[in-house]
């Protein structure tokens, strides 16, 4: 650029001065700078969540000496998995800033298509399966051209599925009201099936060493693109605490029963979905039209399909959760999906940190909320607490937990929150 | 996906630059362009020449159809009568996505970036670079830096949500998404509308490397100061006509105010 000077002799003088040469790019980022920066912008991330979790397991089990027990922890990986599965449907809609009311509904009706294929016409289970998923498929894509192409809200869209969809549960239930899947094949052998002790040190040696490996390989290639990387205490903090983090949780599962198949399942689908939010164009794009969907509409992005992509994936996912739970009841009735499931899943999304006002949010933290949720009702339920007290302690960790996140945030610039 | 322009990407071939700025080539000319909303016309045959490397300020009471004439331009709104002129030959700009292939790029007031992303993801938002559906971020955060280096604008972490970003800051990432698409005419509306002194400045200064790379700039503004700080014309509209166009130069300030209010006429 070098033309220039000809062009502006004079001006240049009453231009304002140009800002002096560019900051050389900082060659490694800190634990501590991008903690602090994090911190500054209100950003807590998974802090307080996990300080609740360790005020749980310290309160309950000082109360209960059973609590922190193998098999205590056990179930608990047991009874979550279902509604954790339904919560990271919520997290999806939750990005787009929209709401999934039915999630509850819709779990139990497609486990009942998935009964009803399996037992009534015999079907193969993984085809029942299949055919549970392609019911969740269309309901949300019905629930999706609703919002989108009849523009009408979300909550009044999923409300109507909510009831209508457990009508038509209950329609297909008919009079007996109940279907029993058989015990000992297919289906509800998943909630029975427990992986080797050997599989399970498999499990945390390929997470904790592909995390540690993906981290050497792009920290590797940045640094070769002349880009920031993280230091090596960091990489080395966080790969560490995850290794041991999983390790825990396989020698506490080992020592019981074994990890068990839906806990390998749940944690799959929170995984994947993390890497598809965070990694691929298309979860990209999620959270560019729940951040500011006037803004990627005018930057080409169809956020037509991205909304109905999302609704299909909570109605799928919530199908998931509903297998999930009639495996483990071995059996779907009038109270499938219903009671709590649908805002205890809400109310995990929630606890974990994704926004109700869309664009903030990970698949982590339908995992984390679940868990505070599904350790103080079984806390609740080993100290032989009445359901009024369970119920109004939930509701004050939701409160508390969606008050610190503001809190934090109140003091962050505009618009983070 | 085209390059992003950068100051060493030219450095290895025999020709510096492929159009050298001796003499302003004219890139976009408009003439006559009118537009009747019902009963109000907003434009009564307005004209507009713009030159690569040169910065033209559009300025007007309110009213006085200067963001009907952007709209023409950036492909908006459809002008009833009138033509452009596009290096040379005549073009009929119908569409946003027209104004978008021919290479005009318009920089709106409200910026259009999505506050919960950080300011790579935002510049290139629906270009993505990726590999089967997987996110080129390596590529994506080396082409943001080296052309947010180049435009001398300075943000400390590009991972950073541009929620955490001053008001220039988000300007100036907003004006640099649109170079991403290697326009040759760049249309910036109010852009310092709602920013402070400090912030003004900068904005002002990208706006002249953005003369310096060869681009036609038309920017609309309400400040004067501004205008007079920066451009390289001033073209004025009053009731949708042409009230003149000055030098920034040799103008003063009370004829350019004159001709916005039809006082001095």
């Amino acid at each position: 650029m070098s033309e220039v000077a000809g062009v502006a002799t004079e001006e240049a003088t009453q231009r304002p001065p140009a800002n002096g040469t560019p900051p050389a790019p900082p060659a490694r980022a800190g634990l501590f700078d991008l903690a602090l920066d994090r911190l500054r912008r209100g950003d807590l991330g998974s802090i307080p969540v996990a300080v609740g979790l360790v005020l749980i397991a310290v309160v309950f089990s000082s109360l209960n000496g059973h609590f922190l027990a193998p098999e205590n922890l056990t179930n608990l990986a047991l009874q979550m998995a279902a509604t954790g599965t339904i919560a990271l449907g919520i997290v999806l809609v939750l990005l787009l800033g929209e709401i999934d009311l039915s999630a509850g509904s819709v779990s139990g009706l497609c486990a009942v298509v998935m009964t009803i294929l399996a037992v009534h016409h015999g079907l193969n289970p993984a085809l029942a399966v299949l055919g549970a998923l392609l019911a969740g498929a269309v309901i949300g894509l019905i629930h999706g051209v609703m919002r989108t192409k009849l523009a009408m809200p979300s909550f009044v869209v999923t409300l109507a599925g909510l009831i209508g969809w457990e009508g038509l549960m209950l329609f297909l239930l008919g009079n007996e009201g109940m279907i029993n899947l058989p015990f000992d094949r297919g289906i509800a052998q998943l909630s029975d099936t427990w992986m080797p002790p050997a599989v399970g040190w498999v499990i945390v040696v390929l997470l904790a060493g592909g995390h540690l490996a993906a981290t050497l390989v792009t920290r590797r290639l940045r640094a070769r693109a002349g880009l920031s990387v993280l230091g090596t205490g960091w990489v080395a903090v966080r790969s560490g605490g995850l290794a041991l983090l999983l390790a825990a949780a396989v020698l506490v599962l080992n020592s019981d029963r074994g990890v068990p198949l839906t806990l390998v399942i749940f944690g799959g689908l929170v995984v994947s979905l993390d890497l598809v939010l965070r990694r691929t164009v298309f979860g990209r794009r999620m959270y560019a039209v729940g951040g500011n969907a006037e803004a990627s509409r005018r930057a080409g992005i169809n956020i037509t399909q991205v909304r109905i992509l999302a609704f299909m994936g909570s109605s799928m996912l919530a199908a998931t959760g509903g297998i999930l739970a009639a495996s483990r009841l071995a059996a779907v009735n009038q109270s499938s999906g219903g009671s709590d499931i649908l805002l205890n899943a809400i109310a995990a999304a929630v606890i974990g940190g994704t926004s109700l006002f869309g664009g903030r949010g990970r698949t982590y933290s339908a995992l984390l909320g679940i868990l505070v949720i599904q350790s103080i009702t079984n806390g609740m339920l080993l100290l032989n607490v009445n359901s009024s007290v369970r119920f109004m302690v939930t509701g004050v960790v939701l409160a508390v937990a969606v008050a610190i996140d503001s809190l934090a945030r109140r003091g962050a610039p505009d618009g983070v929150r | 996906m085209s390059p992003v322009v950068t100051p060493d990407t030219s450095s290895s071939g025999a020709t510096p630059n492929p159009a050298p700025r001796t003499e302003k080539q004219m890139v976009l000319s408009v003439r006559g362009a009118s537009k009747r909303y019902g009963a109000v016309q907003a434009l009564g045959g307005a004209d507009l020449d713009l030159h690569a490397g040169e910065v033209v300020a559009l300025v007007g009471d309110n009213g006085a159809g200067k963001s009907t004439l952007v709209k023409v331009i950036s492909g908006a709104v459809q002008s009833d009568s009138g033509s452009i002129t596009f290096e040379g030959r005549e073009v009929r700009i119908g569409r946003p996505q027209d104004a978008q292939a021919l290479g005009i790029t318009t920089v709106f007031q409200d910026l259009a970036l999505c506050e919960n992303l950080d300011v790579v993801a935002n510049l290139f938002l629906g270009t993505e670079s990726r590999h089967y559906g997987v996110l080129g971020e390596i590529p994506m955060e080396r082409r943001a830096r080296d052309l947010l280096t180049s435009l001398d604008v300075r943000i400390k972490d590009v991972r950073s949500p541009v929620a955490a970003l001053s008001g220039g800051q988000r300007q100036s990432v907003a004006i640099a998404r649109a170079l991403l698409g290697e326009p040759k005419v760049v249309i910036l509306d109010e852009p310092t509308a709602a920013l402070g002194v400090e912030q003004t400045a900068q904005v002002l200064g990208l706006i002249g490397r953005l003369r310096e790379r060869g681009l036609a700039v038309l920017l609309i503004s309400h400040n004067l100061a501004d205008v007079r700080q920066v451009s390289d014309r001033i073209a004025v509209l009053r009731l949708g006509r042409n009230a003149g166009t000055f030098e920034t130069a040799s103008v003063s300030q009370e004829t350019v105010v004159g001709a916005i209010t039809g006082a001095g006429a």
